[in-house]
């Protein structure tokens, strides 16, 4: 086969091409860009490091930081221990027969716009919403009471948004998991708490990482669903990023911020990855 | 614990219970914001006002329904128009990447292979920013040495095409590669023994095999590019797409023409997404 070594050269060029133009104009290009931009003055443009400056000594801009990053863990962490009991029913315990339906079922809202999915949400929470009218209808309450634009609503709201995301990877490498490890486990007298600990958890461990490292990145890049559901006077760091672009129209402060949110992601990625002993370029197979 | 094990009633009808409720949390707002959409109201709320389909064909003066709303009609249009281009350009791009990292060896094929992932890793706000930097600067220079202005650099059409391009491809190339990664490359072999050249193996043996595979990609693309929000937003210009639209109508207090609009999307994209499910293709990563 060495032989056709001379025709495989041009389709290297027309696979390379293509991609390589992808990759350097729409990824590379823009985010050096993105860091250019973010150590220039709005007015000035020249060379400065206020805009980072600005986010240090301000405390509304690193309170959202610091804010926006602990509910990303706390979501991602919700997430992760509703998704293991229900891909486990859905792997483990239910009938075949479910199964299948089990898996349509739980798929289909996942290609619902998130838009949506929060849009039912509020029409279900709100002072005027189907809750508020079924409740005081039977009773339980006197009054509406406003269940929308808080924090508890909207970490709800960011857990329901993603949760799929996390349960699918999970469903993916527990559908492999041999039942006999665990029936070997159960017969030697195991706990049922020590067979999650040292095997479902340990084997499920590449679909926890790269579920927990898509929820995670999707609730830290959310805007629809803390703007919409949650609280007025509380924001969510991509808000703060939104109004520096397009409301103030300062785009080296937003880019400073951009960079910030893309600084802090890929660290907590990588800390994550390193704790639990996995790869980024495997999880993510 | 599992099927094959015995375990206690209360177990097994907890877990029962668990996954009822995991269900009905799932379901619960799309299914609210389905029937509101059949309510003879003017607000999507309780209580029940009799049936109507006045939200879908109503043409005034009280209830303009949704066909005869040329506002959100145009944005449908554009979103269809938007999804159409990137599945496209992301299906034709992607099929090209999950050759190169598949069937191709080059230096520095490990750090390309990276820089295809990180999309997954960057929140879709700060790509679309990074991409209206860049644009913006390129037209800028563009102009500023060659005397031509071009349109296509700022917010528009095209924008929010590459933009929804530039992550998607990365998860159609996830998808394609993972079949690829599958295929018996004796076959090629064999075809090349028989005579065919590069180009004749690739279209008539391996591209069949990755039918499905394509299929399930493009599929996804479209709905991804759909429901895009994030990155769309930084890059829309006059043309705004359905989900921009439909955010300030939510912001701004809605009428049941949204309900209307999201009862439609939940039926076709569950259609697609069974159907796309069923031909088995498309296994997420």
């Amino acid at each position: 086969m060495k032989s056709d070594r001379q025709p495989i050269r041009w389709s290297f060029f027309i696979f390379f091409i293509p991609v390589f133009l992808w990759l350097f104009l729409l990824i590379v290009l823009p985010h050096l860009e993105l860091l250019r931009m973010s150590f220039l003055g709005s007015r000035t443009s020249t060379f400065t490091l206020n805009n980072y400056k600005a986010f240090f000594t301000e405390p509304i801009y690193w309170l959202t930081f610091v804010r926006t990053a602990m509910y990303s863990i706390l979501v991602t962490f919700i997430v992760l221990v509703i998704s293991l009991p229900v891909a486990f029913y859905i792997t483990k315990i239910s009938s075949f027969k479910l199964q299948g339906l089990l898996m349509v079922l739980i798929l289909v809202p996942f290609w619902v716009s998130e838009l949506i999915r929060v849009y039912g949400w509020m029409i279900l929470l709100r002072e005027s919403g189907v809750l508020n009218s079924f409740l005081v209808g039977i009773g339980i309450f006197k009054e509406p009471v406003e269940m929308l634009y808080n924090d508890v609503t909207m970490v709800m709201g960011l857990v329901y948004t993603s949760m799929l995301f996390m349960v699918v990877p999970i469903i993916g490498v527990m559908g492999n998991l041999d039942d006999s490890l665990i029936e070997a486990a159960h017969d030697l007298g195991a706990k049922k708490i020590v067979i999650w600990k040292e095997i479902i958890i340990p084997y499920c461990m590449p679909g926890i990482m790269s579920g927990s490292i898509i929820v995670f990145m999707l609730v830290l890049g959310s805007y629809l669903t803390p703007k919409l559901m949650g609280g007025k006077n509380a924001l969510w760091f991509t808000e703060q990023i939104y109004n520096q672009i397009i409301v103030y129209f300062n785009w080296n402060q937003g880019s400073a911020f951009g960079f910030l949110l893309l600084l802090l992601s890929s660290l907590i990625i990588w800390i994550a990855l390193k704790l639990t002993r996995q790869e980024f370029s495997k999880v993510v197979k | 614990m599992i099927r094959t094990l015995p375990s206690s009633k209360i177990y097994k009808a907890g877990f029962r219970l668990f996954i009822v409720i995991f269900l009905v949390f799932l379901f619960a707002p799309l299914i609210i914001t389905m029937i509101l959409a059949f309510n003879d109201s003017m607000f999507p709320s309780l209580p029940w006002k009799g049936f109507t389909l006045d939200w879908f064909f109503g043409k005034g003066p009280k209830i303009i329904g949704l066909f005869n709303d040329s506002f959100n009609l145009r944005g449908i249009a554009t979103s269809f128009k938007v999804a159409v281009s990137v599945s496209l350009l992301s299906t034709m791009v992607g099929t090209l990447a999950a050759f190169l990292f598949e069937q191709e060896n080059f230096r520095f094929k490990g750090a390309l292979y990276f820089l295809m992932i990180a999309p997954l890793v960057i929140p879709g706000v700060i790509l679309g920013i990074s991409i209206l930097l860049f644009t913006n600067s390129l037209s800028i220079f563009i102009e500023d040495t060659f005397g031509i202005y071009l349109k296509f650099l700022t917010p528009s059409f095209g924008l929010v095409v590459l933009g929804q391009f530039s992550f998607i491809t990365t998860i159609v190339t996830m998808i394609i590669s993972a079949r690829l990664r599958k295929f018996d490359r004796t076959l090629e072999e064999a075809a090349a023994n028989l005579g065919a050249n590069r180009f004749q193996v690739i279209w008539f043996i391996t591209l069949k095999y990755l039918r499905p595979s394509i299929i399930g990609g493009a599929a996804i693309a479209f709905l991804m590019s759909f429901e895009n929000f994030n990155t769309t937003l930084f890059l829309v210009g006059s043309q705004s797409t359905l989900p921009i639209n439909l955010y300030q109508q939510v912001r701004d207090g809605s009428t049941p023409v949204i309900n209307a609009i999201s009862f439609i999307l939940i039926i076709t994209t569950s259609i697609v997404a069974v159907a796309t499910l069923n031909r088995g293709g498309s296994r997420k990563s």
